[in-house]
């Protein structure tokens, strides 16, 4: 059903009928939380993540497996992916929210961005996994 | 998407130019919107000028002194000339603002200019139409809900309670933060906007107040209550001088102090 409160021009409801719209949703406070929490959760994440890529500069690949493969490094670049991504996740849904207003458009772009970060998560996690557990599997 | 762009019937036009006061050697140039629902034309701006020897010094006094001298069908809204009831909140040189409380000299430039409270409809010239501005005050409850027997006297409170509702009380509803709120532009049918957030914070934060959290409730919303991004734009043109991006931070943190 097309919500058609807020058109004057098909609608008689009342101003404050349509401010009220469809009520509280009661959601909102988690999103805006643990996109705070993320935000201080990529600082120490990024700066280590930061710390190992300069580490990885120049060395071979031997070299560089060896560092990745360190379950300390391993666990500070997983956790960095899963930080990032949801920030990143969360973020852009806030932009898609201020911006977007067709319906249709809106609830494709939030699926999409759910998508896009979901992909770029587990890329990211399957790489650090592959490379830092490959000499155990293998 | 957001509207970045005017539509095409909201496109101002090149206005009159109307005759300069005769005799006046002290002259203002004022750069007016002019809109008529009745003409079915673009809205354009006039150009007028002011004998600022003959008026009062505040930029309200030279729009009177317009419409009484020049053109008197130029519509404003105005009643106290004081800054207390916020009926001439309009857009002056870029910056909403009381017309009744800025200086004609604390403009900078040498004209004027002079438009309606940002994104919101016009019904004549400077007069915007507030119904939803005031529905969305409304819909805020702004007024003290208790469920305790009423008491014989007053409802008490210690004076530290009450020093929390300054800064909050003194708004006077005259749309300027709203207006100025981009959050508010794209999403106004659906964020509450400062204005009306500041006065569910001065309830809020009342401690004679009993329904806290049913007010919460009532916010706890991605779009009534976290649309604002603390732009601030809000806080910076307040005529009051209040600062209601603090006091939806505020909110922000009441909602967080129930979860955590």
């Amino acid at each position: 059903m097309a919500d058609n409160r807020a058109d004057t021009r098909v609608s008689m409801r009342t101003p404050l009928a349509r401010v009220k719209g469809l009520g509280a949703s009661g959601h909102g406070v988690e999103h805006w939380w643990i996109h705070r929490v993320t935000a201080v959760s990529n600082i120490p994440l990024i700066v280590s993540f930061v710390i190992i890529v300069a580490a990885l500069a120049g060395s071979d690949y031997a070299q560089a497996i060896n560092i990745i493969s360190h379950p300390f490094v391993a666990i500070i670049l997983i956790l960095a992916v899963i930080s990032v991504t949801n920030h990143m996740r969360l973020g852009m849904q806030i932009v898609i929210e201020d911006y977007v207003h067709d319906k249709g458009y809106k609830i494709a772009a939030v699926i999409a961005n759910n998508f896009y970060a979901v992909i770029i998560a587990v890329a990211c996690l399957y790489a650090i996994l592959k490379v830092s557990l490959g000499r155990i599997l293998v | 998407m957001a509207q970045f762009t005017l539509p095409k019937n909201s496109k101002y036009t090149e206005g009159k130019a109307w005759p300069k006061p005769s005799g006046a050697s002290n002259v203002k140039e004022f750069r007016i919107y002019r809109w008529n629902p009745d003409d079915g034309a673009n809205p354009r701006i006039d150009t007028y000028y002011v004998d600022r020897d003959d008026c009062g010094p505040m930029v309200l006094d030279a729009l009177i002194w317009i419409k009484n001298n020049v053109d008197s069908t130029l519509t404003f809204r105005r009643s106290c000339r004081e800054g207390i009831c916020g009926s001439c909140a309009m857009n002056i040189m870029g910056q909403n603002t009381l017309a009744c409380t800025l200086g004609m000299d604390d403009c900078d430039g040498d004209t004027i200019k002079i438009y309606p409270l940002p994104h919101m409809p016009v019904l004549k010239d400077l007069v915007p139409d507030l119904t939803s501005f005031f529905a969305q005050h409304a819909s805020i409850e702004p007024w003290l809900q208790t469920q305790t027997a009423e008491p014989e006297t007053e409802w008490r409170q210690t004076p530290e309670e009450r020093s929390k509702l300054d800064g909050l009380y003194e708004c006077i509803l005259c749309a300027c933060c709203t207006t100025s709120c981009p959050s508010y532009w794209w999403n106004g049918d659906r964020f509450l906007g400062p204005a009306a957030l500041l006065q569910a914070y001065r309830w809020l934060i009342d401690s004679r107040d009993e329904s806290t959290g049913e007010r919460l409730d009532n916010l706890h919303d991605p779009f009534r209550l976290y649309r604002c991004h603390t732009i601030m734009n809000c806080a910076n043109t307040c005529p009051k001088g209040l600062n209601p991006a603090k006091a939806i931070a505020e909110i922000k943190k009441m909602m967080i102090a129930r979860v955590v």
